[in-house]
Order: C-alpha cells, then sequence, then structure tokens
C-alpha cells in the first residue's frame, strides 16, 4: 500500500512537469511578453520604452530558457522558466499585476470557497441519491418516467438561470436571503444559504440521473435476484444491498473531485461575490493577469492528481477485492 | 443590387460537415446492419420529435451560413467597392426584423418606450412615454393594442393549423398511395399509433411548431416579439442569430474532437506499450489542467495576436469568425480526453477477442484490422460521445463567454446576450425579456438535442439491451 502511493506520487511528477512545460509554451513562447505587454499597455499608443519597463516591473526581461550573458548556473536560474515557471514547484507563485503575493491570496480564499463547494458537494450527493434511489424504487411505472423526464429538462437549463433566477426571486422579489456577499464567522451562514441551494438545485438534474443508472445496473445484478429470491422486501434489498454496492463507483467517482473543491466556483463565486479562489481566477481571467492564471492552472492541476491518487486508494479502502500494489 | 459571397471559415466547415453527414446517410442507407439502429431512433416518439424540433434550429443555422456583402451604392461600377458589413440569407430573409431599430428598450410586443422622455404634444412638453417607431407603428391609439395583438395570434394559429392539415393531406395520400390502403384504414391506424413510426407525435409536434412560427411571424410583423434591446435592437432577431454560433460550437467543436480521440484512442489502446503510455500521459496532462482555465488562457493567446495582426481580417466579422473558429478548437483539444479514454478501454478489450487474433494469424496489416475490425466496434461510443457532448457545448459558450474567453462581443450569441444583460434585472423597472430569450431559446435547443441523444443513446448501446 504505502510503496504503492510511493509510486503514485513519483508518478505525478512527469505529469507536473508536463502542466508546467505546456503553461509554459503557452504563456511565454506562444505569445511573448512583448505581446502581453502590448496587450495590457493598450494596442495603439504603446512605446518600446513602456512595454521594457511593464517587463522589468513584471520579471519578464530576462531570457526564456538560457542567460548567455550570465555565468555559472544563473546562467539557467536566471531567466523566466527558471524564475516563473520551475519556481511553481515550490509553490512560489510571486505577484499578481495588482502586487499582492499570490501565495497569501490563495491561503486566504481558500475557505470562502471551501464554504460554498462542500455543502454544495455533501448535500448536492445525499439530495441526488435519494431522488435516485426513489426513482430506482418506482422504477418502470410513470413516476420513474416522469422522474427521468424532470431530469433532463433540469439539466437542459443553463447553469446561469438558476443563479440569476435564485437571485431575482429569493433574494430580490422575495427578500429572504441577501443577495450577494460573504463574512466569516457564524454570521456568515445567511450569506452561504443562497449559492449552496442554487448550486444543489443545478446539480440534481444530471446527478441524479446518473446514479439511476448506475443503481439500475446493480440491481440487474444475480446477488439483488438472490437477496429477492430469499424473500427480503424491496425495501430492504434496495437500503441494504443495491445502495451499498452502488456507492462504489458514486464515491469513487466523487473522490477525484474532493480536491478540487479548494478551487472554488468560478460562475457561482462571481455572481455571489465571494472572495473565494473562483472569483479571484475569474477576475484574473478579466483583467488578463497572466501570473495568477498561471499559479491558478499549476494549483488546479495538482489538486486534480492528489485526487487521482485518492482515487485509487479509496477504490481498495471500499471495494476489498480491490488490491494495490 | 449586386452581391459579393462571402465565405467564413466557419461557413465553410458548417457545409463540409453538412456534405459528410450527407455522404454518411447515404452510406448507412445501403448497410441494413448500419440502418437498423437508426430505424430504431426513428420509432421513438420522443426522439424523432426532438429531431424535427432540432432540424428547424439546422436550418435557420444554414440559411445562417450563406453569407454576403452588399455593393454599395454609389461605387463606381468598373470597381465596385462592398459594404464592410455582412450579411446571411437569414438576414435577407428576416429583412425588417434586422433594421427596424428603436431607441432604446421597449417591452415584448409595446408600442411604446420602456423610458419615458419629454414628448410633444399639442404644441406643449410632457413627461411621457414615447411611441415606438415601428412597433405598433400601424395603430392609431394605445387601446387597440390588445384587440390586435389577439387577432394576430387567432389569424396565425388559424393559418399555421391550415397548413398542418395540408400537409397531413398530402401525407395521407401519399402514404395511402404507397400502400394501398383506404383512408379510413390508414387514419385509424394514425390515430392508434400502429403505423410503426410515430405518426401521432410527427404530426403533433409540426403542427405546434407551425402554428408558433407563423404566429410569431404575424406578431413580428407589426411589434417587437420579445421587445427590443438597449440600443434598440430586436430581441427576437439577436435570438435567431444566436442559433448559428451555439451550432458552430457544438458541432465544429466535435469535428475537432473525433479525430484525436479516435486515433489517439484506439492506438493505445490496440498498441499498448509505449504508445499507450505516452498518450495516457497527455491526456492525463490535458485533463489535469482545469478545462475552463485551460481555455482561458489559450483564448487569451489568441486575442493576442488577432490584435497583432489586424490586416489579415478585411471585416469585423471575418475577425469574430476567427475567434470563434479559435474557440472551437481550443475546446476540441481540452475536451477529446473522455472519448479517448472510452475508446482506449474498448479497444483493449477488443484486441484480445478471437477474430482480431485471427486477422492477426493472416498477416493483416495493423491498419487494416484497426478499421475493419476495431472502429466499426466502437463507433457506437463515437456516435453517442458527439450527441451527448453537444447539449454540454452549447451550454458552455454561455459559461465561457460570461468569464470574458466565449466567443467574440460583436458575436450574436446567447452568452453574450446573458452577459451583455445580466445587469438589467437589478435595473428598476426591470428589463427580463431579453435575459428570458435568450434563455429559453438556450433551453429550447439543449432540451431537444438532449432528448434526441437519449434517443440514440438508447438505440446504440448495447448494454442497455432491451431495459430502458
Amino acid at each position: 500500500m504505502f510503496a504503492y502511493i510511493l509510486r503514485r506520487l513519483l508518478y505525478a511528477i512527469p505529469i507536473l512537469i508536463g502542466v508546467n512545460l505546456l503553461t509554459f509554451a503557452l504563456f511565454f513562447v506562444v505569445n511573448t511578453p512583448d505581446d502581453m505587454a502590448r496587450l495590457q499597455l493598450g494596442a495603439k499608443h504603446v512605446t518600446p520604452d513602456a512595454i521594457e519597463r511593464w517587463k522589468v516591473e513584471h520579471g519578464y526581461d530576462k531570457p526564456l530558457l538560457l542567460n548567455a550573458q550570465a555565468t555559472g548556473s544563473a546562467q539557467f536560474t536566471d531567466t523566466i522558466f527558471f524564475q516563473h515557471s520551475v519556481a511553481m514547484f515550490a509553490f512560489e507563485f510571486g505577484k499578481g499585476d495588482d502586487g499582492r503575493n499570490i501565495g497569501n491570496e490563495i491561503r486566504n480564499r481558500m475557505g470562502p470557497s471551501l464554504a460554498i463547494a462542500l455543502p454544495v458537494f455533501v448535500i448536492g450527493l445525499l439530495v441526488n441519491i435519494t431522488f435516485a434511489l426513489l426513482m430506482v424504487f418506482f422504477r418502470s411505472t410513470y413516476l420513474d418516467l416522469w422522474g427521468v423526464v424532470l431530469c433532463v429538462v433540469l439539466m437542459s437549463i443553463s447553469g446561469l438561470f438558476y443563479i440569476i433566477a435564485g437571485q431575482y426571486f429569493i433574494a430580490k422579489l422575495w427578500n429572504l436571503l441577501p443577495i450577494s456577499g460573504f463574512s466569516g464567522g457564524i454570521d456568515g451562514i445567511r450569506f452561504i444559504l443562497l449559492p449552496v441551494l442554487v448550486g444543489v438545485v443545478a446539480g440534481i438534474g444530471s446527478g441524479a440521473r446518473w446514479y439511476r443508472t448506475i443503481f439500475l445496473e446493480e440491481i440487474g445484478k444475480d446477488y439483488v435476484r438472490t437477496a429477492r429470491a430469499k424473500g427480503l422486501s424491496e425495501v430492504r434489498v434496495l437500503f441494504r444491498h443495491v445502495l451499498k454496492n452502488g456507492m462504489i463507483p458514486i464515491l469513487t467517482g466523487a473522490v477525484v473531485v474532493l480536491p478540487l473543491l479548494f478551487m472554488g466556483s468560478l460562475i457561482t463565486e462571481s455572481f455571489f461575490g465571494i472572495p473565494g479562489l473562483g472569483s479571484y481566477t475569474i477576475d484574473a481571467i478579466q483583467a488578463q493577469d497572466f501570473a495568477v492564471v498561471r499559479a491558478m492552472v499549476f494549483l488546479g492541476s495538482f489538486l486534480y492528481i492528489v485526487g487521482l491518487i485518492l482515487t485509487d486508494i479509496s477504490y481498495s479502502w471500499v471495494d476489498p477485492r480491490v488490491r494495490l500494489q | 443590387m449586386s452581391v459579393q459571397p462571402v465565405i467564413l471559415w466557419t461557413d465553410a466547415l458548417i457545409f463540409a460537415l453538412l456534405a459528410g453527414v450527407l455522404v454518411l446517410v447515404w452510406f448507412i442507407r445501403r448497410q441494413p446492419h448500419l440502418r437498423a439502429p437508426w430505424a430504431a431512433v426513428a420509432r421513438r416518439p420522443m426522439a424523432i420529435g426532438a429531431a424535427l424540433v432540432l432540424a428547424v434550429f439546422v436550418i435557420i443555422g444554414l440559411l445562417d451560413s450563406l453569407h454576403y456583402r452588399e455593393k454599395l451604392g454609389d461605387s463606381p461600377p468598373a470597381k465596385p467597392q462592398y459594404s464592410v458589413e455582412v450579411l446571411s440569407v437569414f438576414d435577407a430573409l428576416v429583412g425588417p426584423l434586422r433594421t427596424q431599430q428603436e431607441k432604446t428598450y421597449s417591452a415584448p410586443l409595446a408600442m411604446q418606450l420602456y423610458a419615458k422622455e419629454f414628448v410633444e404634444r399639442d404644441d406643449a412638453t410632457a413627461r411621457d412615454y414615447p411611441r415606438l417607431k415601428y412597433g405598433g407603428a400601424h395603430l392609431r391609439q394605445a387601446a387597440a393594442r390588445v384587440p390586435d395583438i389577439v387577432r394576430r395570434i387567432f389569424v396565425g394559429v388559424a393559418q399555421g393549423l391550415a397548413a398542418s392539415l395540408l400537409l397531413f393531406g398530402l401525407l395521407a395520400a401519399w402514404q395511402t398511395r404507397l400502400r394501398h390502403l383506404a383512408f379510413g384504414e390508414w387514419l385509424t391506424a394514425w390515430g392508434t399509433g400502429r403505423l410503426g413510426w410515430p405518426g401521432r407525435t410527427v404530426v403533433l409536434i409540426l403542427t405546434a411548431m407551425l402554428m408558433l412560427g407563423v404566429v410569431i411571424a404575424r406578431l413580428a410583423a407589426g411589434y417587437h416579439v420579445f421587445g427590443t434591446d438597449k440600443v434598440g435592437q430586436d430581441v427576437l432577431y439577436i435570438s435567431l442569430k444566436s442559433i448559428r454560433t451555439g451550432l458552430v460550437i457544438g458541432t465544429l467543436t466535435t469535428l475537432v474532437t473525433l479525430p484525436l480521440a479516435i486515433v489517439l484512442g484506439i492506438a493505445a489502446g490496440y498498441f499498448r506499450g509505449w504508445v499507450d503510455d505516452v498518450i495516457q500521459y497527455v491526456y492525463t496532462v490535458l485533463n489535469s489542467i482545469p478545462g475552463v482555465l485551460l481555455i482561458a488562457a489559450a483564448v487569451l493567446i489568441v486575442q493576442v495576436s488577432i490584435e497583432a495582426n489586424p490586416d489579415l481580417f478585411d471585416t469585423a466579422a471575418a475577425r469574430a469568425d476567427i475567434r470563434l473558429l479559435a474557440l472551437c478548437l481550443i475546446m476540441g483539444v481540452t475536451s477529446w480526453t473522455g472519448l479517448a479514454r472510452l475508446l482506449r478501454g474498448e479497444s483493449l478489450k477488443l484486441r484480445t477477442l478471437d477474430y482480431v487474433e485471427a486477422a492477426r494469424a493472416f498477416g493483416v496489416s495493423h491498419a487494416r484490422i484497426i478499421s475493419r475490425h476495431i472502429f466499426p466496434n466502437v463507433f457506437h461510443l463515437v456516435l453517442i460521445a458527439i450527441v451527448l457532448d453537444f447539449s454540454g457545448l452549447v451550454l458552455a459558450e454561455a459559461v465561457l463567454s460570461y468569464v470574458g474567453v466565449g466567443v467574440d462581443p460583436t458575436m450574436y450569441s446567447w452568452g453574450n446576450m446573458i452577459n451583455g444583460a445580466r445587469l438589467e434585472l437589478a435595473r428598476e423597472p426591470v428589463v427580463w425579456w431579453q435575459l428570458g430569450a435568450a434563455f429559453a431559446f438556450m433551453f429550447a435547443l439543449v432540451l431537444a438535442a438532449n432528448l434526441f441523444a437519449d434517443g440514440v443513446r438508447d438505440a446504440f448501446d448495447p448494454r442497455l439491451g432491451g431495459r430502458r
């Protein structure tokens, strides 16, 4: 087990290097720092001096890969690649265009992101499983058919609609909850309720439908027939046997997104004014702050790989037949 | 008036895609074993109804893909000059919808502007809602508006019904002649749903769409059916123009995805060894980068290079079009991994089967084994992925446009409509029609696509078998 995890961790390194090289190529080779400067400073009235100054300010005035003017190891370290890409492995993200330290921002903003994403995830999972089980319980009746149709309708509605409609009706028209904002502590709950509600509702369509097919696949298996043959009631079969075995694909599918919850949701956070990582990213994209976007790409990939490893571990944990070696 | 045809990049690709689909249809029609699952799709009322709705969207999108530029009236005949505005056949068909521009917001079917202004009345200036330039301009007084609208709806419904009855009669005449049935027999078979194809659903959906279409056309002749936006443009026109953008993103992205996913997925599963390792490495790397961020990064870069070479594009439409194409490419490159993984798994299974082993023992080349034995057996997966991805891509466009990395801001798209209108709900009084229209159109397209995708999946996925 331990050796397996260690090997997976080692395997993660080349992937992170790949991500790093890809982002380096995208951000520095395909379009040069000169282009970035021009985009930031406005395309028309820009002098070479201004571009130079912008590059020095952001530390982009060095050669890309090899600094011929330096000596010794500085030939490699005094370059954009080393200072901006390799440094990420130590989680040194540098500064954004607003001059703040990106690493600090990330640490401060993880909390609010998690405050929304975690409840959405947990409540969403419970609600979706409940709906899926209900549909499976009433399978091949009209209740099941219309449940599936309802799911398809729900998943055909744009996620933006849920947010906008939720804000308009619940917050603006009926004044039940604040429209947006965030505060820490127990007082912050009223700010969290609406985004969580919207997030859960928006996920029901695809979630419940997906879990329904998993449970249906499970219910056709031999052990379920055996259980029924023993004379167990349908409720008991569903909750004791089908639910437990159906949870294997559901849980392992959920584990991979668990670490990514830290990243928050771009759209929800920006609509509800939550100072999390999602709104940080969206602001960076809109302000074309390349340093922050690059940092978020690296962080996202890192968390995804953590998720992959956790998935493998959870497989062997929930299903003893799976052995890791 | 002479015109200069304009072929944008996406137009060319759309028509290439259309040609490809037609060739595929012709090929499938000749092969009974390929035709069978499609016949099963056609027997499902839900799927066939959705397909009819989709067809309407596709026709509008195709009409909107035939672009041209009008000749300027005062240009010399020897050296004609063309307008910088790129129009489409669709624009020409809906004519006044595009040109009848008001001053600013007006509510759906209104005859007055949504904001008070100083208006001249009986030699005095009063603060009131001014009349619209076009919406309800044929009316003399406000009291005539509601009866006029009701009359238009009734006439529209009646005409739609009449057209549908005519079509139904033609269908009945054709079918009875084809099958040598009496009209009464055919009608009973149709009414009880024993035609062998979902005749009732087809007739019902066609009737509903005809009536809706005629009613909207009737109303649009005198009013702005979905109101006007901030600069006074007809919202119905914007929504209809957005159809093409949605379709382009949903289809061209898949077109980019397919070759990558098919070649790499099958190669990884079939050859295994280092090929598998390399391909798995590539897709894990791509997969591990959050999709939106990768798209955002790539779109920012495309933006930089478009702005660095402004001379390459002679019209704003060409510029917006290149950005749309780039968006499709980028989304395609980021989204092929899911299908590739699926195909890899399936090919791993298939390569151990007896008939593949036999082919290998006979010395059949790898290329031939893959094209004759592996690919046809994973094709259903490819097809299911195409139809399932479509709706997700249409929805993704809205989100990406909101983030600011979607289509060009000058392009008509539901995402841009929502993005531009999201502050309108905070306004007093509320302006809801632009958001409403964008969501309604998007919902109709995505729901139809989802229902059709369900039908296709049920018919093609062997795992589902008879179970539903």
